[in-house]
């Protein structure tokens, strides 16, 4: 069995990956992608530990699993609602660069 | 009989309701109707006050029972009005001369914007003052007290658009205050010495105490307190002069005939105590005596139509003050009635002289008025006459009286009794000098401004009339009081069921005569006096002697404003503008400042919102960062 650590280290290889594409990127799209890759390393985690525990014999070890069907079906949600606001923005803007947006400056 | 005299009661209200009325629907009455329900209201309290007169000269004092005032305690004290010889003849005075000058008031102020709030405030006074003079108790007659002081402010400040009349209002009411205080501190020492506030009560239980025991002397130097400032005696008197800035019928009504003499009154309401109480009954004589010959000095020196009235008034009242406090009441009423009659006919008689020039007051500039306005100049011949002891006429019987009593009494014996009538005297002299001035320089001689003269008309009859009736006032109503061991008294006989027992002496019949003729020699000395200096040559004496050091004291009233500027008004304002100076310096700077603050902070704050989505995100990533480690820490040490 491939060791939980190694995992981890991929899930955290992922969230900084992602980090770094949010922080980076411009454009709206490729922020969506890197959101979606943060969390997609949190599921990792999520489910290696779940693994952890049931192999483990812990009592409710599924527990991790239904927790990232929450997160995957919450992040189908998100993106049905960022790219609608993404669509309109683009209608208006002709561009989804998101530098641009940022009238609501004080 | 008693039911008569009870009905009574109700002219206060009624005046009231006349205020009432006027005050808040004066706006929709038209035409001269807010006069009318005014002048009504207080015709209807002459009636009741004059059935009054008759039913108590048939039964005598008549409480009239309103309830509970204050209870506290086993402390009760009745809301009541006491009607007495004195108090009726008090409220006839302010009603009847009240209605005469309602009446005038509907021709005087014609066509004013406040037509109707100057009625509100009238009937407003004369409901006061009534309150006064009908109270039985020290706290109700404050009522009054009050009630009359604020008319006073309100309406000598009746046009208050100019800076000038307001703030003369306003010295009136502080200057009143000053009084008001003494009255206050005369009732606390009252209560503690009488265990009451009952004006009966208290001038019953006075004599109780020892002749001239210090806590009667105390209550009496407090109410001198109280009168100096309500009747202008020194050193209060210095609001009256201002007082003129009011329309001329107030000047009449409050300021000469019926408020000032609110000090007489409560003297003579408080009898009990002074009687027993020679050194305050001394000292409010000095005082009467000294205010009369400074205020007749003054009155020489001034140009103001109103203003030589108004010094009058104040040596005037000393006259009553006078006499009253020399334990003579019946000839300190006497006066008070005889010079409501004249001083009202002469501040009329001045109303209509500026009512016809459009409004100028300064005597300079007038002159032969007498020939375009024959009734305003006839009667206030007569009013003149009257003041200046002209025999036969109301002034030289009343004031003789005041005189005769500052030489019979036996109170001031030893306080230098001779003294106060030799200075009385003197002031008598003056009275006729400077109202033949004022007279002359009105009336009389040749015209001194041309066009002040060709603008000059007769006054209405509404404002006639009353001048006629309180000419012939004038005349008639000095018999009321003839010189006992001539013919028989009616005022005294009619007041002495309510004047306190004081040690009068009776004059050798040849003293009487001899004051008689001395009055009449001093009227004539200043009537030819005035005569020498203001009309032979056309006033060259008075030219001559205008620069003396006695002329400006006159002309500036003895500096008693600039004194008082100096020590009062000057460090009043001097506190005032440093307390400002310190709420605007530091305590407005403080809050300011501090308020100051919290927008700096915004504006530091405010460049974290750049509005840049990934630099939020950046933010959120260190926050996170920092959470991690925070608990990573924990994990380690803990």
């Amino acid at each position: 069995m491939v060791p939980t650590e190694y995992y981890v280290a991929l899930s955290a290889v992922l969230f900084a990956l992602g980090c770094i594409g949010v922080l980076t990127r411009r454009s709206a799209i490729m922020l969506f992608l890197s959101v979606e890759l943060m969390l997609n390393a949190a599921n990792l985690a999520i489910v290696a530990f779940a693994r952890q525990w049931s192999a483990a014999g812990a009592q409710h070890a599924l527990g991790g699993q239904i927790a990232v069907f929450i997160v995957l079906a919450i992040a189908a949600a998100e993106v049905a609602v960022g790219l609608g606001i993404l669509v309109a923005i683009f209608r208006n803007r002709v561009s989804t660069d998101v530098d641009l947006l940022s009238e609501v400056r004080a | 009989m008693t039911d008569l005299v009870r009905w009574a009661a109700l002219a206060p209200f009624l005046a009231l309701a006349g205020a009432v009325i006027n005050g808040l629907f004066g706006r929709s009455l038209r035409g001269n109707a807010a006069g009318v329900v005014a002048s009504l209201a207080v015709a209807a309290g002459f009636v009741l006050s004059a059935l009054a007169f008759l039913g108590v000269r048939e039964v005598g004092a008549v409480r009239v029972d309103l309830g509970d005032f204050l209870v506290a305690g086993d402390f009760t004290l009745g809301l009541g009005f006491h009607l007495d010889q004195l108090s009726v003849l008090m409220m006839l005075i302010i009603t009847g001369v009240g209605l005469l000058i309602h009446v005038y008031s509907i021709g005087y102020m014609q066509g004013d914007d406040g037509f109707s709030r100057y009625f509100a405030k009238l009937n407003l006074f004369v409901a006061a003052m009534l309150v006064l003079v009908m109270a039985d108790s020290y706290p109700l007659m404050f009522v009054g007290w009050e009630g009359v002081g604020v008319c006073s402010f309100l309406l000598i400040s009746f046009w208050y658009e100019d800076l000038a009349n307001a703030n003369a209002g306003r010295k009136a009411f502080i200057v009143n205050r000053v009084g008001d205080v003494g009255f206050l501190l005369a009732m606390f020492l009252t209560f503690r010495a009488f265990g009451t506030l009952d004006v009966q009560a208290v001038n019953a239980a006075a004599p109780g105490f020892a002749y001239g025991a210090p806590v009667l002397t105390g209550i009496g130097l407090l109410f001198l307190v109280a009168a100096a400032g309500k009747s202008a005696q020194l050193p209060l008197h210095t609001w009256l002069p201002d007082a003129m800035a009011g329309p001329t019928p107030v000047s009449a009504l409050i300021h000469a005939a019926t408020m000032v003499t609110a000090g007489v009154y409560l003297i003579a309401r408080t009898g009990g105590v002074f009687a027993n109480a020679p050194d305050a009954a001394a000292t409010v004589v000095w005082v009467a005596v000294l205010t009369a010959l400074m205020a007749a000095i003054v009155a020489v020196g001034q140009t103001d139509i109103k203003k030589i009235l108004a010094w009058s008034t104040i040596s005037q009242v000393g006259f009553m003050v006078a006499a009253v406090g020399a334990g003579a009441y019946w000839a300190g009423i006497f006066h008070v009635l005889t010079h409501a009659f004249f001083k009202a006919l002469l501040f009329l008689g001045a109303g209509s002289v500026i009512h016809a020039l459009g409004g100028e007051q300064d005597v300079r500039k007038m002159g032969g008025l007498g020939r375009k306005m024959r009734t305003t100049g006839v009667t206030a011949l007569i009013g003149t006459l009257a003041i200046a002891g002209v025999p036969f006429l109301s002034g030289y019987f009343s004031k003789d009286a005041i005189l005769g009593a500052l030489l019979s009494s036996g109170p001031l014996g030893g306080y230098g009794a001779e003294a106060l009538f030799g200075l009385l005297m003197v002031t008598a002299g003056l009275t006729a000098f400077y109202m033949f001035r004022w007279y002359y320089l009105v009336f009389a001689g040749e015209p001194r401004s041309k066009a002040e003269f060709e603008r000059a008309h007769e006054s209405p009859a509404v404002m006639t009339v009353p001048l006629v009736i309180l000419a012939v006032g004038s005349v008639v109503i000095g018999y009321l009081g003839l010189p006992a061991f001539l013919a028989p008294n009616w005022l005294q006989g009619w007041l002495a069921p309510v004047s306190a027992e004081v040690d009068l002496a009776h004059l050798s019949t040849s003293a009487e005569w001899l004051l008689l003729l001395g009055s009449v020699a001093v009227a004539a000395i200043g009537l030819g006096l005035g005569y020498w200096v203001y009309a032979v040559g056309g006033g060259a004496l008075a030219r001559r002697f205008a620069a003396t050091p006695l002329a400006n004291a006159s002309r500036g009233a003895f500096g008693f404003d600039a004194l008082y500027r100096v020590l009062f008004t000057g460090p009043g304002e001097a506190g005032a503008a440093g307390i400002a100076a310190l709420d605007r310096d530091v305590v407005d700077r403080g809050v300011s400042g501090s308020a100051g603050l919290i927008p700096l902070l915004g504006r530091l704050l405010v460049r974290l919102q750049s509005g840049y989505v990934r630099a939020y995100a950046f933010a959120m990533l260190l926050g996170a960062a920092a959470l991690v480690l925070l608990v990573a820490l924990i994990g380690v040490f803990a």
